[in-house]
């Protein structure tokens, strides 16, 4: 295997995307993803089982448009990774199944990693970071899926996560919100889309766990110091719409996506921003699908300028679920000369941090 | 013929047949474990046997029906297997591995018809009907007369007898079949049965999962609107 830059090939099928994608080291040289997002439009949101159905189809299709669009066969490739956790557990069995029966059939060794960490690695595929991440990274991940901030000390071996949501994600509370407001799924976009027309300022929705019994000091840490929540928001919402309308005046729209929409924004990065400050990070990188959220962008990029970070965000194609980041963490893992998984390893939904690449079974010896 | 099978439709299932010798086979009970042991089962079946995956003739694959997510690792597990070393990819109704089990034993007299089910959880079983095979109409395979279903037990067709882990389930439903009454699709006679097609210029299925049941999912209804 060339440790120097290995071919790597990386899955991807933990929520809607599945995803395959082929690096040469740091160099990326296909992203291949099919969505099943359509599929999902008229419930709303992700609905696990049509999206497990839909990576049983995807798979071997997007695994010979990857490797035809990078132009390299399967006996080239040194590895292979996958996405074993977190994410939904259905949607984890079908890419893990997958991966393991080409590790099989190919001989090649697997890594099983853990898909939070693999945000963090498209940040070395190219791009600002092409000489190695930075000593002092933190990773702010917002998505449909999660809303995490993480402290990477060593993205094979020490990533620590600073908070999280403990209930939605951020990119939940924005398509229940437009479901809430009439506007269809995803809510992301048209709810950022509307918001330029509206006040930010015209309601004042609730910032969840912004409360000093939450919050405590720096030295004396509240419970969620560093946590969001944004059911209470989704409440507050449908609750506005309908003292609007129990009064027979036309609901503002306009004002309550941009005040919901700020009121996510503003909590979001001040909580990022205070654990970056609180844990010495200088670097901030800006992962998920809502990464591509103009108010998100404007509003860290300002907030990380005053706190002297510097903020960095990959390109939209790598800031959503994609098989490229799969492949990017697993090949910085194969040059730190990782041991491989094994193909007896299980997914794990709930797949914490801490654990970056599965350890192989001790009674696997592949 | 060198045909490797695997059926996830139940339990895990894989089998090596060498012409209408098993050469290889594992099988699991656990029914919430095929993503895990799948893979490692292929594995070893193909090294201690000695073959390479690219010298098989098939690989088939039980359709189901069956519980989703299990189903879905069998198949995923054979189309990425039959892509990587090029080799046919056969789909078979994973109900008639029971039926030719249950047919090539003395329980079923030739020419007859029964049942066979499995356990589709929620209190439902997966069930066709089909009829034994006879020296009179030269057939080799049970043909399938109808199904496959999904349903509960008592609305089965009464007064046959029925082969699979259904029997045991619904003792007071069902007519089992005592030697079959736990028995799930095994990858063994899943492979014979391909054979047996393949033998008879019959063409196979694709592999296309049959999950006889919708997805669950429910269009959510428009919000009340709050009334002045
Ligand atoms: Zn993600």
């Amino acid at each position: 295997m060339t440790r120097h830059a290995p071919l790597v090939l990386g899955i991807e099928s933990s929520c809607d995307e599945t995803g395959v994608g082929i690096v040469r080291g740091t160099q990326l040289l296909t992203n291949t993803v099919s969505s099943s997002m359509d599929e999902h439009v008229r419930f709303g949101g992700v609905i696990p089982e049509i999206a497990s159905r839909a990576h049983l189809e995807a798979f071997v299709p997007t695994l010979r448009t990857a490797l035809d669009d990078a132009g390299v066969t399967l006996e080239e490739i040194d590895a292979i990774a996958v996405t074993a956790g977190p994410g939904l557990s259905g949607a984890l069995m079908v890419g893990v199944s997958a991966a393991k029966a080409l590790a099989v059939a190919t001989g090649k060794p697997l890594y099983a990693i853990n898909h939070l960490v693999a945000h963090v690695g498209v940040g070395m595929l190219g791009g600002p970071f092409a000489d190695g991440l930075p000593p002092a990274l933190g990773a702010l991940l917002v998505s449909g899926g999660h809303t995490e901030i993480l402290r990477i000390g060593d993205i094979t071996s020490d990533v620590e996560l600073l908070g999280s949501t403990i209930d939605d994600a951020a990119g939940e509370a924005y398509d229940k919100t437009a479901r809430i407001l009439g506007l269809g799924y995803p809510g992301g976009p048209v709810i950022d889309r509307l918001a330029r027309e509206g006040d930010p300022t015209a309601i004042r929705f609730p910032r969840g766990l912004s409360q000093p019994k939450y919050m405590g000091t720096a030295e004396q840490p509240g419970p969620h110091r560093y946590d969001w929540s944004f059911s209470g928001l989704k409440t507050a919402v449908a609750r506005s719409v309908e003292q609007y309308e129990a009064a027979g005046l036309e609901v503002p729209v306009a004002d309550i996506a941009a005040s919901f929409q700020e009121a996510v924004v503003d909590i979001i990065t001040s909580k990022a921003v205070l654990a970056c400050r609180e844990h010495g990070i200088t670097d901030l990188l800006l992962g998920g699908g809502v990464a591509a959220n103009r108010r998100l962008r404007e509003l860290t990029g300002e907030r990380c300028a005053a706190a002297g970070i510097t903020l960095t965000v990959p390109a939209p194609s790598l800031c959503t679920d994609n098989g490229a980041m799969v492949a990017a963490l697993g090949a910085r893992i194969v040059m730190n000369g990782g041991r491989p998984s094994g193909v007896g390893f299980g997914t794990d939904p709930s797949l914490p941090v801490t654990r970056i690449v599965l350890a192989a079974a001790p009674d696997d010896g592949s | 013929m060198l045909l490797l099978a695997l059926d996830t439709s139940a339990a895990a299932t894989v089998a090596l047949l060498r012409d209408d010798v098993v050469v290889g086979r594992f099988g699991s009970a656990d029914t919430r474990s095929h993503a895990e042991v799948l893979a490692p089962a292929v594995q070893q079946i193909l090294a201690d046997a000695g073959v390479s995956g690219r010298e098989l003739d098939g690989i088939v694959a039980g359709v189901g029906p069956g519980p989703f997510t299990g189903l879905r690792a069998g198949l995923v597990t054979a189309r990425t297997l039959a892509f990587v070393w090029d080799v046919p990819l056969l789909g078979v109704l994973s109900l008639d591995a029971l039926a030719f089990d249950a047919a090539a034993s003395s329980a079923v007299p030739p020419g007859t018809g029964f049942l066979v089910g499995t356990d589709a959880r929620r209190g439902e079983v997966y069930w066709a009907a089909y009829r034994a095979p006879s020296d009179d109409d030269g057939a080799v395979l049970p043909a399938l007369l109808d199904g496959p279903h999904v349903g509960t037990a008592a609305g089965l067709p009464k007064g046959q007898l029925l082969a699979g882990r259904a029997a045991s389930l619904y003792p007071g439903e069902l007519d089992g079949i005592p030697a079959f009454a736990t028995s799930d699709p095994d990858a063994a006679s899943l492979a014979r049965v391909a054979r047996q097609r393949l033998l008879a210029g019959e063409p196979l299925r694709d592999t296309a999962p049959l999950y006889l049941r919708e997805s669950d999912a429910r269009v959510p209804g428009p919000r009340k609107r709050a009334t002045a």
